[in-house]
């Protein structure tokens, strides 16, 4: 049986005798002799809920950059953004596993006997008002210029929190951001270098990127807002409060605008519904329909070993 | 902006790779790419994604000189039945590595 805390099942495989692969593989468990209990004067319910909202952001925008699979504009983009989806479906699997050992009451109830781990529990049977994602991750792809803007305000927003959490009071949360960090750092470093190919590329390509970014600009300041799940855990010594890297995030991106030669769009923020936005699990109906196609095999199969 | 003259595809790339264990880069593949720096950006992408390198050369294909196939014989051949050209014949000390 899988063990709530067991995060080693993906590496198992790979960490004995690789001699037979000509350049050798060497992989790494990011959390091999992490402490994994969680500190004390932590409410478990606020860890699971923080790495739940932190997972659940990896885990929407990864499905979004699948979805390119195969479309991409050429092969080398194509595998480019495979790769990207797969480092943060990796951060949001160890996020998830992380929150259903601090708090397994947050994992769905599964038929009596189900293997299914509780990452997966939690990836694919929860319903789209239990996912905390911020909106923009969610919202349907559109172009590549789209793909693009979307990647660099994210990985550069996201990029700016694990900087921060890699000193979480958390030994797991810390381990997960400082593995983050380096695959971020890429991520904002190859969306950087194609928004400012786009930007300075042909009018059409520039007209495409400017129009992504205005569509998208009403969906970013969501990413700054303080929900009281993450108050609650940079007061316990173990998250990042986004709107303390506001102004950091805002510096790298006015970098990249200077450079590219694009003004801030003037647009709206995107209201809450209620005053409840994405970390409250109030979303558009775009994550509805992602679910229920990223979900649709696993919840036929709740005994299903893959 | 001035006019670019614009090619249909992008030029050809050949990429090495230095792995964990090699000492020297080694041809893995093409691919292509708009310029050198985005080169080596898919390379990393297409080449070294089951975390097979340390270190990554391109090259643009047309900037290689390649020996031609008909000359193979003439190139090549003579050192076939040279065996003395081997430094077999003596033994290499435990301490020296990589010979």
């Amino acid at each position: 049986m899988h063990a709530p805390d067991d995060h080693e099942s993906a590496y198992a495989g790979l960490l004995v005798n690789d001699a037979h692969w000509a350049f050798g593989t060497d992989f790494e468990d990011p959390l091999a002799g992490v402490d994994t209990t969680i500190p004390d004067g932590v409410d478990p319910a606020v860890l699971a809920r923080y790495c739940l909202a932190l997972g659940d952001d990896a885990l929407v925008l990864s499905h979004r950059l699948t979805q390119w699979c195969g479309r991409a504009p050429d092969l080398e983009e194509d595998i480019a953004l495979a790769n990207i989806a797969l480092d943060l479906l990796g951060q949001a699997r160890l996020l998830l596993t992380r929150a259903a050992a601090a708090d397994p009451s947050c994992v769905p109830a599964l038929p009596e006997g189900s293997p299914v781990p509780a990452e997966d529990a939690l990836a694919y049977f929860r319903d789209d008002r239990d996912f905390g994602n911020v909106r923009m991750v969610e919202v349907p792809n559109g172009d590549f210029a789209e793909a693009i803007a979307r990647l660099l305000l994210f990985s550069t927003w996201r990029l700016a929190l694990f900087e921060h959490l890699a000193g979480s009071g958390d030994a797991v949360l810390a381990a997960v951001a400082a593995k983050g960090r380096k695959e971020l750092t890429y991520h904002r470093d190859f969306a950087g270098r194609w928004f400012l190919t786009l930007a300075q590329g042909t009018e059409e390509s520039r007209r495409r990127l400017l129009d992504a970014l205005a569509g998208l600009w009403p969906l970013w300041p969501e990413l700054f807002r303080t929900h009281p799940v993450e108050a609650a855990a940079a007061a316990a010594g173990v998250g990042v409060d986004p709107a303390s890297v506001a102004a950091e995030v805002d510096a790298v991106l006015g970098q990249v605008f200077a450079t590219c030669g694009v003004d801030r769009p003037e647009a709206a923020p995107l209201a809450g519904v209620a005053g409840r936005f994405g970390r409250d699990g109030a979303h558009t109906e775009a994550l509805s329909l992602l679910l229920a196609e990223m979900q649709v095999v696993a919840r036929a199969h709740p005994r299903g070993q893959w | 902006m001035s006019e670019r003259e614009t090619s249909p595809e992008w030029p050809l790339y050949e990429v090495f790779v230095r792995g964990k264990r090699g000492l020297n880069h080694v041809h893995v593949g093409s691919l292509h790419a708009a310029d050198d720096a985005m080169a080596v950006l898919h390379a990393r992408d297409v080449y070294t994604r089951r975390n097979e390198g340390v270190s990554v050369w391109v090259v643009r294909s047309e900037h290689i000189t390649a020996s031609s196939p008909d000359e193979k014989d003439p190139m090549f051949a003579p050192s076939g039945d040279k065996v003395y050209r081997h430094p077999t014949f003596y033994d290499i000390p435990d301490s020296v590595p990589h010979i």
